[in-house]
């Protein structure tokens, strides 16, 4: 009887030593927690250290390629250099480059332009890069943009292009009577974008009979065209898959989708003059064939981007 | 470059790397879940009316999908771990809260009538009575709710990368690159396993009275389903 | 609260009531993703777990498969499945029905077991057949047990089906995802509130279905 109690008696302390013990090992964890948290706070975290380069990238293939491209280029010039990639639409990344955020990030000029100011005509590379400085927020600029070109552009699969009779002589005007029976896709952003559903209505009065969203350019928008989920999508026409899928890109006469040339765009007091120059020296030497080439090392051969970039740098000599 | 275990360069992190921010990132807002909700369930105890309006209250936030909450954070916390982690915290919070409760309520009346006779105070009373027996309760929801976190941690890398594992579905997808979201899948569901273990392990350690099979694998009956009675309960 | 002016906003605007991308279809796709998933998890769910719980077999394995199907990730399975079949129904009902399964699975096994056992071996006595013991004692006993189940499925399918819109299908969460590309917290907060009135829709259903099939013997117990 009295071993039973005595045995009774020291599990009642046993577990609650546990109870105890558990208590103060969620206190102490809590303890990390809540000092992680202020490491993590967005007002002391998320602006870029001053003196390091945050490089930036939207959420797609080339981007975070040219990403690479720009933050190795930095760091060959010693710079001290930070990635933030993925970070998601135009939409978003503007944003964080205005705050501060993002120091560099590649652009394209006239999707940039067309972003700013819907209205706004787009008659030559000069004067489009001219109309975003006027439109850009004070602390951004551009700087100079390079030859290589990469835009969105309306291109349909191959099964519509024969139905319609469609080639590449074809102009985004020949849809005019087929777009009602045509499903097109794009990017959820392509929706509300004047190079997008707006302006593809305002400028060649094209009504689509409906929009699906899919991704940026990626494997839903391939998907969706080559299992005619879509008939059109907005594909980008650097884009390895369109000879592999033999899509038709339509042509573009009003140029709605404007100049898209590969420029970087910069939050002026986060990069010195060394960094200015090792930027406009790799966009001197990237031009669309070497684009073409580099999108499909990473989207072809599945090359890691940052070891293509480091190539590449290192091939143009600018390493 | 292609491999199961290549990551891409852009995620800035080794797989282990990821592996460690993915258990941060879901077993934090865990514990910061745990300790808000063992003061709510005592004042739910304590005051018997206000638990239907907190149960209330908490089914309609578990309700509202995670990724539309990381977008209204992302103006307050940034395209950060921390507007993952809140969310998270929450839905802990919610299904641990009726879990405490239930648990609590469980200890018979007159075991409360023995402690206090022995001259508990109330506190006391709770750490050392309340909270140990309600303990395989608490555990329970507590399976529910790492298990659950780990899978939502993913979704975050729809703000910018900051999904931990889930970081790898996003460049499957952008690199066409299947392996990648393979890879995914099986370690974040292999994580949840093992900390489900370690859970399931830690309950045996702090319940040495609950009765046991002889494999130690087999559970009491009523036990086996508790984290989904505790799910239940909490709507 | 800006919050408040978002839901009013999104609600206001009479572009959002209309065509494919109008809010009652939005909210049709929804429920057809819902219910989808959540018949074929029933399907699969409640007959494996009446038959373990009536016979008391396999409850280490409904508890393993449990276990394994909630470790599985929701996303991850939905990009997983996108990545490699490409767009379609696919990917989205594969992860909403390994979501439903568990909770569906588990309950109902547990709410058999868990039926007194007087009453049944009573039956066995009167000569019932098992499966008349199963459908006529054993079910109605279990029921409130087994529709809390289905219904913690039901809540849940409907809060994570908002991830269709990630692989380019409808549904509520084409706002969310569409609001998130396009910087539009309107969109955000309007779908998340039509997801949190959706689940509550839902509960009142449970509830309404519960008043009228369980037994008036058993839910005054």
């Amino acid at each position: 009887m009295t071993s039973t109690a005595k045995s009774s008696r020291s599990r009642t302390r046993h577990t609650g030593a546990a109870a105890v013990a558990l208590t103060a090992a969620a206190a102490l964890l809590a303890g990390c927690s809540s000092s992680d948290d202020t490491s993590d706070n967005p007002l002391a975290g998320e602006k870029a250290e001053a003196g390091t380069v945050v490089v930036g990238s939207n959420n797609f293939a080339e981007s975070t390629l040219l990403a690479d491209i720009y933050g190795e280029a930095l760091k060959a010039k010693g710079l001290k250099v930070t990635y933030k990639h993925n970070i998601g639409s135009r939409e978003t990344t503007y944003g964080l480059m205005k705050n501060g955020s993002v120091t560099v990030l590649p652009e394209y000029n006239g999707s940039l332009l067309a972003y700013l100011d819907p209205e706004a005509g787009q008659k030559s590379a000069e004067a489009v890069n001219e109309a975003v400085e006027a439109k850009l927020d004070k602390k951004l600029t551009l700087l100079e943009s390079s030859p290589a070109e990469n835009k969105d552009s309306v291109s349909v699969n191959a099964e519509t292009a024969k139905k319609h009779g469609l080639t590449a002589e074809s102009t985004l005007a020949d849809l005019k009577d087929i777009a009602p029976e045509l499903v097109i896709g794009g990017s959820p952003e392509f929706q509300t974008r004047q190079q997008g559903l707006k302006g593809l209505e305002s400028v060649y009065g094209l009504k689509f009979k409906s929009f699906k969203a899919l991704d940026a350019g990626g494997p839903l928008t391939q998907s969706a065209l080559t299992k005619n989920t879509v008939q059109a999508a907005d594909v980008f026409t650097t884009d390895p898959t369109i000879i592999k899928e033999k899509f038709v890109v339509l042509k573009d006469p009003e140029n709605l989708f404007g100049y898209a040339n590969v420029t970087p765009l910069v939050h002026k007091e986060g990069l010195p003059q060394e960094g200015v120059d090792a930027l406009n020296a790799v966009s001197a030497k990237l031009d669309t064939e070497t684009l073409l080439d580099l999108d499909a090392q990473v989207q072809l051969d599945k090359k890691d981007p940052l070891d293509v970039a480091k190539e590449w740098l290192e091939s143009a000599g600018l390493s | 470059m292609n491999g199961f275990f290549d990551i891409p360069s852009d995620l800035d992190n080794t797989y282990f790397g990821l592996i460690g921010l993915h258990l941060r990132e879901a077993l934090l807002p865990v514990l910061a879940g745990l300790l808000a909700a063992l003061p709510v369930a005592q004042l739910c105890v304590r005051f018997r009316w206000l638990y239907p309006p907190v149960l209330g209250v908490t089914t309609v936030f578990y309700a509202i999908p995670s990724l539309a909450v990381f977008v209204v954070l992302i103006d307050y916390t940034g395209q950060t771990e921390l507007t993952v982690m809140i969310p998270l915290a929450v839905y802990s919070l919610v299904v641990l809260v009726p879990a405490i409760v239930d648990g609590v309520r469980s200890v018979p009346e007159e075991t409360l009538a023995a402690s206090t006779a022995m001259g508990f105070g109330p506190v006391r009373r709770y750490l050392q009575v309340q909270l140990p027996i309600a303990v395989p309760a608490i555990l329970a929801g507590l399976r529910v709710a790492v298990s659950a976190s780990i899978s939502l941690v993913s979704v975050g890398a729809l703000i910018g990368n900051q999904g931990a594992l889930g970081n790898l579905l996003a460049d499957a997808q952008k690199y066409g690159r299947p392996e990648l979201a393979v890879n995914s899948v099986l370690t974040t569901a292999v994580l949840a396993i093992l900390c489900d273990a370690v859970l399931v392990l830690l309950r045996n350690l702090l319940t040495p009275w609950m009765p046991r099979g002889r494999s130690g694998g087999r559970r009491p009956k009523k036990a086996a389903a508790l984290p989904e009675s505790q799910e239940a309960g909490a709507r | 609260m800006n919050v408040l002016n978002f839901v009013n906003a999104f609600f206001s605007d009479s572009a959002h009531w209309h065509g494919y991308d109008g809010i009652p279809q939005r909210l049709l796709e929804h429920v057809q993703y819902t219910l989808l998933a959540l018949g074929i998890a029933a399907a699969i769910g409640l007959p494996v777990g009446l038959l373990t719980g009536h016979t008391g077999r396999g409850g280490n394995a409904v508890a393993f498969v449990a276990t394994a199907a909630r470790a599985l990730p929701s996303f991850g399975l939905l990009v997983l499945i996108a990545v490699v079949v490409g767009i379609g129904l696919l990917p989205v009902m594969i992860p909403l029905v390994v979501l439903a399964i568990p909770p569906i699975l588990v309950t109902t096994y547990e709410a058999v077991r868990s039926v007194d056992p007087a009453p049944v071996d009573a039956a066995r006595g009167m000569g019932m057949h098992e499966s008349s013991i199963l459908f006529r004692v054993e079910l109605p006993v279990a029921l409130p047990l087994v529709l809390s189940g289905l219904r913690s499925a039901a809540v849940q399918v409907v809060s994570t089906a908002t991830i269709a819109a990630y692989v380019s299908l409808g549904g509520i969460g084409r706002y969310i995802i569409d609001g998130l590309y396009q910087r539009n917290y309107e969109k955000v907060v309007g779908g998340a509130t039509l997801v949190a009135l959706l689940a509550l829709v839902t509960l009142a259903a449970f509830w309404a279905v519960g008043r009228l099939a369980v037994s008036p013997g058993v839910r005054r117990r």
